[in-house]
Protein backbone atom coordinates (compact mmCIF):
# COMPACT_ATOMS: atom_id res chain seq x y z
CA UNK A 1 0.00 0.00 0.00
CA UNK A 2 2.75 2.41 1.01
CA UNK A 3 4.55 1.46 -2.17
CA UNK A 4 1.52 2.25 -4.34
CA UNK A 5 1.15 5.62 -2.62
CA UNK A 6 4.79 6.44 -3.30
CA UNK A 7 4.43 5.58 -6.97
CA UNK A 8 1.30 7.75 -7.14
CA UNK A 9 3.19 10.61 -5.49
CA UNK A 10 5.94 10.42 -8.13
CA UNK A 11 3.33 10.20 -10.83
CA UNK A 12 1.79 13.41 -9.48
CA UNK A 13 5.18 15.16 -9.49
CA UNK A 14 5.77 14.24 -13.12
CA UNK A 15 2.31 15.52 -14.04
CA UNK A 16 2.96 18.76 -12.12
CA UNK A 17 6.21 19.36 -13.96
CA UNK A 18 4.53 18.69 -17.33
CA UNK A 19 1.86 21.28 -16.50
CA UNK A 20 4.56 23.74 -15.43
CA UNK A 21 6.39 23.18 -18.73
CA UNK A 22 3.32 24.18 -20.74
CA UNK A 23 3.64 27.63 -19.18
CA UNK A 24 7.41 27.98 -18.88
CA UNK A 25 8.70 26.24 -21.98
CA UNK A 26 7.40 28.89 -24.43
CA UNK A 27 9.65 31.41 -22.62
CA UNK A 28 12.57 29.03 -22.96
CA UNK A 29 11.72 28.70 -26.65
CA UNK A 30 11.80 32.50 -27.00
CA UNK A 31 15.22 32.51 -25.34
CA UNK A 32 16.62 29.67 -27.45
CA UNK A 33 15.27 31.09 -30.72
CA UNK A 34 16.88 34.44 -30.02
CA UNK A 35 20.35 32.85 -30.20
CA UNK A 36 19.80 30.81 -33.38
CA UNK A 37 20.89 31.62 -36.91
CA UNK A 38 18.27 32.34 -39.56
CA UNK A 39 19.05 28.97 -41.16
CA UNK A 40 18.28 27.17 -37.91
CA UNK A 41 15.05 29.12 -37.49
CA UNK A 42 13.78 28.01 -40.89
CA UNK A 43 14.47 24.36 -40.33
CA UNK A 44 11.85 21.71 -39.68
CA UNK A 45 11.83 19.75 -37.44
CA UNK A 46 13.60 22.36 -35.31
CA UNK A 47 16.68 21.75 -33.17
CA UNK A 48 16.24 22.38 -29.47
CA UNK A 49 19.56 24.17 -28.88
CA UNK A 50 21.27 26.64 -31.21
CA UNK A 51 24.33 25.36 -33.06
CA UNK A 52 26.34 28.37 -31.90
CA UNK A 53 25.01 31.01 -29.47
CA UNK A 54 24.66 34.14 -31.59
CA UNK A 55 24.66 37.35 -29.56
CA UNK A 56 24.46 39.37 -32.78
CA UNK A 57 20.67 38.89 -32.94
CA UNK A 58 20.31 41.03 -29.84
CA UNK A 59 22.47 43.71 -31.47
CA UNK A 60 20.57 43.50 -34.77
CA UNK A 61 17.28 43.89 -32.93
CA UNK A 62 18.56 46.82 -30.86
CA UNK A 63 19.92 48.60 -33.94
CA UNK A 64 16.90 48.08 -36.19
CA UNK A 65 15.11 51.00 -34.53
CA UNK A 66 15.75 53.76 -31.98
CA UNK A 67 15.50 51.30 -29.10
CA UNK A 68 17.36 53.45 -26.61
CA UNK A 69 14.69 56.11 -27.18
CA UNK A 70 11.89 53.55 -26.83
CA UNK A 71 13.45 52.29 -23.63
CA UNK A 72 13.73 55.76 -22.07
CA UNK A 73 10.24 56.68 -23.23
CA UNK A 74 8.90 53.56 -21.53
CA UNK A 75 10.80 54.42 -18.38
CA UNK A 76 9.68 58.08 -18.32
CA UNK A 77 6.05 57.20 -18.96
CA UNK A 78 5.93 54.34 -16.46
CA UNK A 79 7.71 56.19 -13.66
CA UNK A 80 5.88 59.47 -14.38
CA UNK A 81 2.52 57.74 -14.16
CA UNK A 82 3.50 55.95 -10.96
CA UNK A 83 4.64 59.13 -9.16
CA UNK A 84 1.53 61.09 -10.16
CA UNK A 85 -0.77 58.21 -9.23
CA UNK A 86 0.83 57.94 -5.80
CA UNK A 87 0.47 61.67 -5.09
CA UNK A 88 -3.11 62.05 -6.33
CA UNK A 89 -4.04 58.67 -4.87
CA UNK A 90 -2.71 59.30 -1.37
CA UNK A 91 -4.45 62.68 -1.13
CA UNK A 92 -7.80 61.48 -2.46
CA UNK A 93 -7.73 58.25 -0.47
CA UNK A 94 -6.97 60.14 2.74
CA UNK A 95 -9.89 62.50 2.16
CA UNK A 96 -12.27 59.65 1.33
CA UNK A 97 -11.13 57.59 4.30
CA UNK A 98 -10.85 60.24 7.01
CA UNK A 99 -12.97 63.31 6.26
CA UNK A 100 -16.71 63.86 6.33
CA UNK A 101 -17.73 66.30 3.62
CA UNK A 102 -20.69 67.13 1.44
CA UNK A 103 -20.71 65.26 -1.85
CA UNK A 104 -18.22 62.66 -0.67
CA UNK A 105 -20.35 59.71 -1.81
CA UNK A 106 -20.95 61.34 -5.18
CA UNK A 107 -17.24 61.94 -5.74
CA UNK A 108 -16.46 58.42 -4.61
CA UNK A 109 -19.08 57.13 -7.03
CA UNK A 110 -17.20 58.97 -9.76
CA UNK A 111 -14.08 57.04 -8.80
CA UNK A 112 -16.10 53.83 -9.06
CA UNK A 113 -17.15 54.70 -12.61
CA UNK A 114 -13.52 55.40 -13.54
CA UNK A 115 -12.60 51.98 -12.14
CA UNK A 116 -15.14 50.27 -14.38
CA UNK A 117 -14.53 52.09 -17.67
CA UNK A 118 -11.67 50.59 -19.72
CA UNK A 119 -9.51 52.59 -22.15
CA UNK A 120 -11.00 50.48 -24.97
CA UNK A 121 -14.20 52.49 -24.53
CA UNK A 122 -12.74 55.97 -24.12
CA UNK A 123 -9.94 55.91 -26.67
CA UNK A 124 -11.77 57.46 -29.63
CA UNK A 125 -13.11 60.55 -27.79
CA UNK A 126 -9.89 60.98 -25.80
CA UNK A 127 -7.89 60.79 -29.04
CA UNK A 128 -10.05 63.58 -30.53
CA UNK A 129 -9.60 65.64 -27.37
CA UNK A 130 -5.82 65.14 -27.41
CA UNK A 131 -5.72 66.09 -31.08
CA UNK A 132 -7.72 69.25 -30.29
CA UNK A 133 -5.27 70.20 -27.51
CA UNK A 134 -2.24 69.35 -29.66
CA UNK A 135 -1.18 66.70 -27.14
CA UNK A 136 -0.79 63.82 -29.59
CA UNK A 137 2.79 62.52 -29.83
CA UNK A 138 3.75 64.07 -26.49
CA UNK A 139 4.40 62.58 -23.06
CA UNK A 140 1.29 64.44 -21.86
CA UNK A 141 -1.05 62.21 -23.86
CA UNK A 142 0.66 59.11 -22.46
CA UNK A 143 0.92 60.19 -18.81
CA UNK A 144 -1.85 62.64 -17.87
CA UNK A 145 -4.88 60.39 -18.59
CA UNK A 146 -3.34 57.93 -16.12
CA UNK A 147 -2.30 60.54 -13.53
CA UNK A 148 -4.91 59.19 -11.13
CA UNK A 149 -5.74 55.55 -10.54
CA UNK A 150 -9.20 54.62 -9.25
CA UNK A 151 -7.83 51.23 -8.28
CA UNK A 152 -5.03 52.83 -6.27
CA UNK A 153 -7.49 55.11 -4.47
CA UNK A 154 -9.56 52.07 -3.56
CA UNK A 155 -6.62 50.15 -2.13
CA UNK A 156 -5.21 53.14 -0.22
CA UNK A 157 -8.59 54.17 1.16
CA UNK A 158 -8.97 50.71 2.63
CA UNK A 159 -5.48 50.86 4.13
CA UNK A 160 -5.97 54.35 5.59
CA UNK A 161 -9.24 53.31 7.19
CA UNK A 162 -7.44 50.62 9.14
CA UNK A 163 -5.08 53.07 10.86
CA UNK A 164 -6.42 53.44 14.43
CA UNK A 165 -8.08 56.79 15.19
CA UNK A 166 -5.91 57.19 18.33
CA UNK A 167 -2.74 57.43 16.28
CA UNK A 168 -4.12 60.40 14.36
CA UNK A 169 -5.59 62.01 17.49
CA UNK A 170 -2.22 61.77 19.21
CA UNK A 171 -0.51 63.41 16.24
CA UNK A 172 -3.08 66.21 16.18
CA UNK A 173 -2.50 66.85 19.89
CA UNK A 174 1.18 67.22 19.04
CA UNK A 175 0.20 70.02 16.65
CA UNK A 176 1.09 67.97 13.59
CA UNK A 177 -0.39 69.44 10.42
CA UNK A 178 -2.70 67.30 8.27
CA UNK A 179 0.01 67.35 5.63
CA UNK A 180 2.47 65.87 8.09
CA UNK A 181 -0.04 63.28 9.28
CA UNK A 182 -0.54 62.09 5.72
CA UNK A 183 3.10 61.81 4.66
CA UNK A 184 4.75 60.97 8.00
CA UNK A 185 2.13 58.68 9.57
CA UNK A 186 -0.40 57.36 7.06
CA UNK A 187 1.94 56.70 4.15
CA UNK A 188 4.55 54.76 6.18
CA UNK A 189 1.80 52.71 7.80
CA UNK A 190 0.34 51.84 4.40
CA UNK A 191 3.69 50.81 2.93
CA UNK A 192 2.77 47.23 1.98
CA UNK A 193 -0.25 48.51 0.07
CA UNK A 194 1.85 51.17 -1.65
CA UNK A 195 4.36 48.53 -2.76
CA UNK A 196 1.56 46.29 -3.98
CA UNK A 197 -0.03 49.07 -5.96
CA UNK A 198 3.31 50.33 -7.27
CA UNK A 199 4.18 46.91 -8.69
CA UNK A 200 0.75 46.63 -10.29
CA UNK A 201 0.96 50.06 -11.88
CA UNK A 202 4.53 49.60 -13.10
CA UNK A 203 3.88 46.24 -14.73
CA UNK A 204 0.61 47.37 -16.29
CA UNK A 205 2.06 50.48 -17.92
CA UNK A 206 5.39 48.89 -18.86
CA UNK A 207 3.44 46.28 -20.80
CA UNK A 208 0.82 48.61 -22.22
CA UNK A 209 0.54 48.55 -26.00
CA UNK A 210 -2.92 49.89 -26.74
CA UNK A 211 -2.74 53.43 -25.34
CA UNK A 212 0.64 54.48 -26.83
CA UNK A 213 -0.39 52.91 -30.14
CA UNK A 214 -3.45 55.16 -30.30
CA UNK A 215 -1.84 58.35 -29.00
CA UNK A 216 1.43 58.32 -30.97
CA UNK A 217 2.60 57.77 -34.53
CA UNK A 218 6.18 59.09 -34.38
CA UNK A 219 9.05 56.92 -33.29
CA UNK A 220 10.69 59.58 -31.03
CA UNK A 221 7.78 59.30 -28.61
CA UNK A 222 6.87 55.61 -28.89
CA UNK A 223 7.47 53.05 -26.16
CA UNK A 224 9.15 49.64 -26.07
CA UNK A 225 6.10 47.42 -26.66
CA UNK A 226 5.36 49.26 -29.92
CA UNK A 227 9.01 49.14 -30.98
CA UNK A 228 9.14 45.41 -30.35
CA UNK A 229 5.87 44.75 -32.16
CA UNK A 230 7.22 46.65 -35.19
CA UNK A 231 10.27 44.35 -35.35
CA UNK A 232 7.98 41.76 -36.92
CA UNK A 233 7.57 43.91 -40.03
CA UNK A 234 11.10 45.37 -39.97
CA UNK A 235 12.55 43.04 -42.61
CA UNK A 236 11.18 42.72 -46.09
CA UNK A 237 10.55 39.11 -46.98
CA UNK A 238 9.93 36.66 -44.15
CA UNK A 239 9.90 37.50 -40.46
CA UNK A 240 13.35 37.12 -38.87
CA UNK A 241 12.08 35.26 -35.83
CA UNK A 242 15.48 35.04 -34.18
CA UNK A 243 15.77 38.85 -34.19
CA UNK A 244 12.16 39.35 -33.11
CA UNK A 245 12.61 36.95 -30.19
CA UNK A 246 15.86 38.68 -29.23
CA UNK A 247 14.00 41.99 -29.12
CA UNK A 248 11.23 40.32 -27.17
CA UNK A 249 13.72 39.44 -24.44
CA UNK A 250 14.34 43.17 -23.84
CA UNK A 251 10.69 43.55 -22.94
CA UNK A 252 10.26 40.33 -20.98
CA UNK A 253 13.44 40.07 -18.90
CA UNK A 254 12.87 43.13 -16.63
CA UNK A 255 9.39 41.87 -15.75
CA UNK A 256 10.59 38.30 -15.13
CA UNK A 257 13.36 39.63 -12.85
CA UNK A 258 10.87 41.70 -10.86
CA UNK A 259 8.58 38.67 -10.69
CA UNK A 260 11.42 36.49 -9.45
CA UNK A 261 12.36 38.98 -6.72
CA UNK A 262 8.88 39.96 -5.56
CA UNK A 263 6.70 37.03 -6.61
CA UNK A 264 4.57 37.06 -3.50
CA UNK A 265 3.82 40.80 -3.62
CA UNK A 266 3.06 40.68 -7.34
CA UNK A 267 0.66 37.79 -6.99
CA UNK A 268 -1.03 39.65 -4.13
CA UNK A 269 -1.15 42.82 -6.22
CA UNK A 270 -2.92 41.16 -9.12
CA UNK A 271 -4.97 38.49 -7.40
CA UNK A 272 -6.14 39.66 -4.00
CA UNK A 273 -6.81 43.19 -5.19
CA UNK A 274 -9.43 41.85 -7.54
CA UNK A 275 -11.09 39.65 -4.96
CA UNK A 276 -11.79 42.31 -2.35
CA UNK B 1 8.65 77.33 9.80
CA UNK B 2 11.62 77.27 12.13
CA UNK B 3 13.33 79.91 10.02
CA UNK B 4 10.36 82.20 10.09
CA UNK B 5 10.12 82.19 13.88
CA UNK B 6 13.90 82.67 14.19
CA UNK B 7 13.55 85.80 12.14
CA UNK B 8 10.64 86.93 14.30
CA UNK B 9 12.87 86.83 17.37
CA UNK B 10 15.25 89.42 15.97
CA UNK B 11 14.54 93.09 15.38
CA UNK B 12 16.44 93.19 12.14
CA UNK B 13 15.31 92.72 8.58
CA UNK B 14 11.67 92.47 7.69
CA UNK B 15 10.25 93.49 11.02
CA UNK B 16 8.62 90.12 11.26
CA UNK B 17 8.25 90.48 15.00
CA UNK B 18 5.46 92.98 14.53
CA UNK B 19 3.91 91.11 11.63
CA UNK B 20 3.95 87.72 13.36
CA UNK B 21 0.83 88.19 15.54
CA UNK B 22 -1.09 89.45 12.54
CA UNK B 23 -0.14 86.32 10.61
CA UNK B 24 -1.10 84.10 13.55
CA UNK B 25 -4.48 85.80 13.87
CA UNK B 26 -5.15 85.54 10.16
CA UNK B 27 -4.37 81.84 10.37
CA UNK B 28 -6.84 81.43 13.22
CA UNK B 29 -9.59 83.07 11.20
CA UNK B 30 -8.88 81.16 8.03
CA UNK B 31 -8.63 77.81 9.83
CA UNK B 32 -12.34 76.79 9.70
CA UNK B 33 -12.66 77.77 6.07
CA UNK B 34 -9.51 75.86 5.28
CA UNK B 35 -10.82 72.79 7.15
CA UNK B 36 -13.98 72.87 5.03
CA UNK B 37 -12.12 73.27 1.78
CA UNK B 38 -9.34 70.80 2.48
CA UNK B 39 -11.16 67.57 1.57
CA UNK B 40 -12.21 69.02 -1.77
CA UNK B 41 -8.70 70.20 -2.46
CA UNK B 42 -7.34 66.73 -1.71
CA UNK B 43 -9.76 64.89 -4.00
CA UNK B 44 -9.71 67.49 -6.77
CA UNK B 45 -6.64 66.33 -8.78
CA UNK B 46 -7.93 62.76 -9.05
CA UNK B 47 -11.50 63.92 -9.67
CA UNK B 48 -10.38 66.27 -12.42
CA UNK B 49 -8.54 63.43 -14.17
CA UNK B 50 -11.57 61.15 -13.90
CA UNK B 51 -13.91 63.78 -15.27
CA UNK B 52 -11.61 64.77 -18.14
CA UNK B 53 -10.60 61.27 -19.22
CA UNK B 54 -13.46 59.00 -18.18
CA UNK B 55 -16.77 60.79 -17.62
CA UNK B 56 -16.58 63.45 -20.31
CA UNK B 57 -15.27 61.04 -23.01
CA UNK B 58 -18.21 58.71 -22.37
CA UNK B 59 -20.69 61.53 -22.94
CA UNK B 60 -18.70 62.74 -25.94
CA UNK B 61 -18.65 59.20 -27.37
CA UNK B 62 -22.43 58.93 -27.14
CA UNK B 63 -22.81 62.33 -28.77
CA UNK B 64 -20.47 61.56 -31.69
CA UNK B 65 -22.24 58.28 -32.31
CA UNK B 66 -25.25 60.31 -33.46
CA UNK B 67 -23.22 62.34 -35.95
CA UNK B 68 -21.73 61.61 -39.36
CA UNK B 69 -18.34 62.89 -38.28
CA UNK B 70 -15.31 61.81 -40.27
CA UNK B 71 -11.86 63.25 -39.77
CA UNK B 72 -11.68 64.61 -43.32
CA UNK B 73 -14.45 67.22 -43.19
CA UNK B 74 -14.77 69.36 -40.06
CA UNK B 75 -18.57 69.39 -39.93
CA UNK B 76 -20.46 67.19 -37.51
CA UNK B 77 -23.89 66.60 -38.94
CA UNK B 78 -26.49 65.12 -36.63
CA UNK B 79 -27.80 61.93 -38.21
CA UNK B 80 -29.82 60.37 -35.40
CA UNK B 81 -29.51 56.61 -35.15
CA UNK B 82 -28.27 56.22 -38.73
CA UNK B 83 -24.88 54.89 -37.59
CA UNK B 84 -26.56 52.23 -35.48
CA UNK B 85 -28.82 51.18 -38.34
CA UNK B 86 -25.82 50.96 -40.65
CA UNK B 87 -24.01 48.84 -38.06
CA UNK B 88 -26.79 46.31 -37.67
CA UNK B 89 -27.30 46.10 -41.42
CA UNK B 90 -23.61 45.49 -42.05
CA UNK B 91 -22.70 41.84 -42.55
CA UNK B 92 -19.15 42.67 -41.46
CA UNK B 93 -20.30 44.00 -38.11
CA UNK B 94 -22.56 41.01 -37.53
CA UNK B 95 -19.56 38.79 -38.19
CA UNK B 96 -17.43 40.88 -35.82
CA UNK B 97 -20.01 40.51 -33.05
CA UNK B 98 -20.26 36.79 -33.76
CA UNK B 99 -16.47 36.41 -33.59
CA UNK B 100 -16.32 38.38 -30.34
CA UNK B 101 -19.02 36.23 -28.74
CA UNK B 102 -17.46 32.93 -29.90
CA UNK B 103 -14.03 34.06 -28.70
CA UNK B 104 -15.42 35.25 -25.34
CA UNK B 105 -17.52 32.18 -24.62
CA UNK B 106 -14.69 29.79 -25.48
CA UNK B 107 -11.96 31.73 -23.67
CA UNK B 108 -13.99 32.27 -20.50
CA UNK B 109 -15.41 28.77 -20.23
CA UNK B 110 -12.17 26.96 -21.04
CA UNK B 111 -9.99 29.08 -18.79
CA UNK B 112 -12.44 28.84 -15.87
CA UNK B 113 -12.93 25.06 -16.07
CA UNK B 114 -9.22 24.35 -16.42
CA UNK B 115 -8.33 26.88 -13.71
CA UNK B 116 -10.83 25.32 -11.30
CA UNK B 117 -9.31 21.90 -11.91
CA UNK B 118 -5.77 23.27 -11.44
CA UNK B 119 -6.76 25.15 -8.28
CA UNK B 120 -8.23 22.02 -6.65
CA UNK B 121 -5.04 20.19 -7.56
CA UNK B 122 -2.47 22.84 -6.65
CA UNK B 123 -4.05 24.10 -3.42
CA UNK B 124 -1.43 22.42 -1.25
CA UNK B 125 1.49 23.56 0.86
CA UNK B 126 4.26 21.66 -1.00
CA UNK B 127 7.30 23.47 -2.43
CA UNK B 128 6.76 22.04 -5.91
CA UNK B 129 3.10 23.04 -5.80
CA UNK B 130 4.16 26.60 -5.00
CA UNK B 131 6.68 26.71 -7.83
CA UNK B 132 4.11 25.42 -10.31
CA UNK B 133 1.62 28.07 -9.13
CA UNK B 134 4.22 30.72 -9.91
CA UNK B 135 4.99 29.16 -13.30
CA UNK B 136 1.34 29.08 -14.33
CA UNK B 137 0.91 32.70 -13.24
CA UNK B 138 3.98 34.07 -15.05
CA UNK B 139 2.37 34.56 -18.52
CA UNK B 140 -0.22 36.82 -16.89
CA UNK B 141 2.28 39.60 -16.11
CA UNK B 142 4.06 39.45 -19.47
CA UNK B 143 3.15 42.05 -22.11
CA UNK B 144 0.56 40.91 -24.64
CA UNK B 145 3.03 42.10 -27.28
CA UNK B 146 5.57 39.49 -26.19
CA UNK B 147 2.95 36.80 -25.79
CA UNK B 148 1.49 37.52 -29.24
CA UNK B 149 4.87 37.50 -31.00
CA UNK B 150 5.98 34.34 -29.20
CA UNK B 151 2.81 32.43 -30.09
CA UNK B 152 2.79 33.75 -33.64
CA UNK B 153 6.23 32.17 -34.00
CA UNK B 154 5.21 28.93 -32.30
CA UNK B 155 2.10 28.75 -34.52
CA UNK B 156 4.08 29.26 -37.71
CA UNK B 157 2.49 26.73 -40.09
CA UNK B 158 5.82 25.73 -41.66
CA UNK B 159 8.49 25.97 -38.97
CA UNK B 160 6.53 26.41 -35.74
CA UNK B 161 7.09 24.53 -32.52
CA UNK B 162 3.42 23.57 -32.17
CA UNK B 163 3.29 21.65 -35.43
CA UNK B 164 6.43 19.82 -34.36
CA UNK B 165 4.74 18.86 -31.08
CA UNK B 166 1.66 17.72 -33.03
CA UNK B 167 3.87 15.52 -35.18
CA UNK B 168 5.16 13.64 -32.09
CA UNK B 169 1.63 12.38 -31.54
CA UNK B 170 1.12 11.60 -35.21
CA UNK B 171 -1.17 14.57 -35.91
CA UNK B 172 -0.99 16.38 -39.27
CA UNK B 173 0.32 19.97 -39.16
CA UNK B 174 -2.32 22.63 -38.45
CA UNK B 175 -2.59 25.89 -40.42
CA UNK B 176 -3.32 27.68 -37.10
CA UNK B 177 -3.91 31.38 -37.75
CA UNK B 178 -3.65 31.20 -41.54
CA UNK B 179 -6.95 29.37 -42.03
CA UNK B 180 -10.25 31.25 -41.45
CA UNK B 181 -11.76 28.10 -39.94
CA UNK B 182 -9.14 27.69 -37.21
CA UNK B 183 -7.76 31.21 -36.64
CA UNK B 184 -10.16 32.21 -33.88
CA UNK B 185 -9.35 29.01 -31.96
CA UNK B 186 -5.69 29.94 -32.17
CA UNK B 187 -6.45 33.26 -30.46
CA UNK B 188 -8.53 31.46 -27.82
CA UNK B 189 -5.60 29.16 -27.09
CA UNK B 190 -3.24 32.11 -26.57
CA UNK B 191 -5.69 33.93 -24.31
CA UNK B 192 -6.44 30.86 -22.21
CA UNK B 193 -2.71 30.26 -21.76
CA UNK B 194 -2.21 33.85 -20.62
CA UNK B 195 -5.11 34.22 -18.22
CA UNK B 196 -5.37 30.76 -16.68
CA UNK B 197 -2.79 31.45 -13.97
CA UNK B 198 -4.71 34.47 -12.74
CA UNK B 199 -7.94 32.48 -12.56
CA UNK B 200 -6.21 29.58 -10.82
CA UNK B 201 -4.72 31.77 -8.11
CA UNK B 202 -8.02 33.59 -7.51
CA UNK B 203 -9.71 30.20 -7.14
CA UNK B 204 -6.99 29.12 -4.70
CA UNK B 205 -7.57 32.30 -2.67
CA UNK B 206 -11.27 31.43 -2.65
CA UNK B 207 -10.57 27.84 -1.55
CA UNK B 208 -8.38 29.04 1.29
CA UNK B 209 -11.11 31.31 2.62
CA UNK B 210 -13.43 28.33 3.20
CA UNK B 211 -13.35 27.52 6.95
CA UNK B 212 -11.56 24.25 7.75
CA UNK B 213 -14.15 23.29 10.41
CA UNK B 214 -16.78 22.64 7.74
CA UNK B 215 -14.60 19.92 6.24
CA UNK B 216 -13.91 18.44 9.67
CA UNK B 217 -17.64 18.25 10.32
CA UNK B 218 -18.19 16.63 6.92
CA UNK B 219 -15.45 14.08 7.67
CA UNK B 220 -17.15 13.20 10.96
CA UNK B 221 -20.36 12.55 9.05
CA UNK B 222 -18.44 10.24 6.72
CA UNK B 223 -18.84 12.36 3.56
CA UNK B 224 -17.03 11.04 0.48
CA UNK B 225 -14.52 13.08 -1.55
CA UNK B 226 -17.10 13.61 -4.27
CA UNK B 227 -19.79 14.72 -1.81
CA UNK B 228 -17.43 17.20 -0.21
CA UNK B 229 -16.55 18.61 -3.63
CA UNK B 230 -20.08 19.01 -4.98
CA UNK B 231 -21.95 19.87 -1.77
CA UNK B 232 -19.31 21.93 0.04
CA UNK B 233 -16.44 23.23 -2.05
CA UNK B 234 -18.29 24.26 -5.20
CA UNK B 235 -21.18 26.05 -3.45
CA UNK B 236 -18.74 27.84 -1.14
CA UNK B 237 -16.68 28.82 -4.19
CA UNK B 238 -19.63 30.21 -6.16
CA UNK B 239 -18.97 33.90 -5.29
CA UNK B 240 -15.40 33.52 -6.58
CA UNK B 241 -16.67 31.75 -9.68
CA UNK B 242 -19.17 34.53 -10.33
CA UNK B 243 -16.54 37.23 -9.85
CA UNK B 244 -14.19 35.52 -12.32
CA UNK B 245 -17.01 34.95 -14.79
CA UNK B 246 -17.84 38.67 -14.89
CA UNK B 247 -14.21 39.91 -14.94
CA UNK B 248 -13.15 37.42 -17.63
CA UNK B 249 -16.16 38.20 -19.81
CA UNK B 250 -15.54 41.95 -19.58
CA UNK B 251 -11.85 41.50 -20.40
CA UNK B 252 -12.49 39.14 -23.31
CA UNK B 253 -14.94 41.57 -24.86
CA UNK B 254 -12.14 44.15 -25.00
CA UNK B 255 -9.63 41.93 -26.80
CA UNK B 256 -7.42 44.02 -29.09
CA UNK B 257 -3.65 43.51 -28.78
CA UNK B 258 -3.50 39.88 -29.88
CA UNK B 259 -5.81 40.60 -32.82
CA UNK B 260 -3.77 43.60 -33.93
CA UNK B 261 -0.42 41.82 -33.68
CA UNK B 262 -1.27 38.25 -34.64
CA UNK B 263 -3.98 38.42 -37.34
CA UNK B 264 -5.09 42.03 -38.08
CA UNK B 265 -8.60 40.60 -38.04
CA UNK B 266 -7.91 38.15 -40.84
CA UNK B 267 -7.89 35.88 -42.67
CA UNK B 268 -11.07 37.16 -44.37
CA UNK B 269 -12.38 38.91 -41.26
CA UNK B 270 -12.50 35.65 -39.30
CA UNK B 271 -10.77 37.11 -36.22
CA UNK B 272 -11.98 40.68 -36.45
CA UNK B 273 -13.41 41.63 -33.06
CA UNK B 274 -15.25 44.57 -31.57
CA UNK B 275 -12.42 46.83 -30.34
CA UNK B 276 -10.31 46.12 -33.42
CA UNK B 277 -13.34 46.97 -35.56
CA UNK B 278 -13.72 50.31 -33.70
CA UNK B 279 -9.99 51.03 -34.05
CA UNK B 280 -9.95 50.27 -37.79
CA UNK B 281 -13.04 52.32 -38.56
CA UNK B 282 -11.81 55.29 -36.53
CA UNK B 283 -8.14 55.42 -37.56
CA UNK B 284 -7.92 53.62 -40.91
CA UNK B 285 -11.27 54.59 -42.47
CA UNK B 286 -11.80 57.82 -40.44
CA UNK B 287 -15.45 56.93 -39.82
CA UNK B 288 -15.51 58.46 -36.36
CA UNK B 289 -19.29 58.55 -35.94
CA UNK B 290 -19.70 54.97 -37.09
CA UNK B 291 -16.83 53.74 -34.88
CA UNK B 292 -18.31 55.60 -31.92
CA UNK B 293 -21.66 53.87 -32.38
CA UNK B 294 -19.81 50.54 -32.10
CA UNK B 295 -18.06 51.98 -29.03
CA UNK B 296 -21.42 52.75 -27.43
CA UNK B 297 -22.45 49.14 -27.99
CA UNK B 298 -19.30 48.00 -26.15
CA UNK B 299 -20.05 50.52 -23.38
CA UNK B 300 -23.59 49.20 -23.11
CA UNK B 301 -22.48 45.58 -22.78
CA UNK B 302 -19.76 46.29 -20.25
CA UNK B 303 -22.14 48.53 -18.29
CA UNK B 304 -24.74 45.76 -18.18
CA UNK B 305 -22.22 43.22 -16.89
CA UNK B 306 -20.94 45.68 -14.28
CA UNK B 307 -24.44 46.45 -12.97
CA UNK B 308 -25.16 42.73 -12.85
CA UNK B 309 -21.97 42.28 -10.83
CA UNK B 310 -22.85 45.03 -8.35
CA UNK B 311 -26.35 43.69 -7.85
CA UNK B 312 -24.84 40.36 -6.98
CA UNK B 313 -22.31 41.93 -4.60
CA UNK B 314 -25.05 43.92 -2.84
CA UNK B 315 -27.06 40.74 -2.38
CA UNK B 316 -24.06 38.91 -0.99
CA UNK B 317 -23.34 41.64 1.55
CA UNK B 318 -27.01 41.51 2.53
CA UNK B 319 -26.83 37.80 3.33
CA UNK B 320 -23.73 37.95 5.48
Amino acid sequence: MAYVLRVLKWFEYVALILVGLIFVFPFAWMFLTSFKSLGEVFQFPPQLLPEAWLWENMKTAWESGPFLTYFFNSLIVTVGILILQLITGVLAAYAFARYQFKGRDLLFGLTLVALMVPPQITFVPVFLQMSHWGWLNTYLSLIIPYAASAFGIFLLRQAFRQVPEEVIEAARLDQASEWKIIWRIMVPMARPVLVTFGLFSFIYHWNDYFWPLVMTNQEEIRTLPIGIAMLKDASSGGVMWNVVMAGNLILVIPILIIFFVAQRQIIRAFVYSGVK
Amino acid sequence: MARLSDAADTDKGWGLKRLWPVWEQAKQEVQPLWATLRPYLFVSPATLIFILFFIYPILFLIYISFTSWNLISPEKEFVGVANYIELFRSADFRQVMGNTVVYTVLTVSLSLVLALFLALWLNRKGVLHGIIQGAIFSPYIISLVSVSLLWLWMMDPQFGLLNWVLSWFGFPPSPWLTDPNTAVYGLVLVSVWKVIGYNTLVFIAGLQSIPKEIYEAADLDGASFWQKLTRLTLPMLSPTLFFLLVINTINSFQVFDIVQIMTQGGPVNSTNMLVYFIYENAFNFFKIGYASAAGVILLFMIGLLTIFHFMFLAKRVHYQ
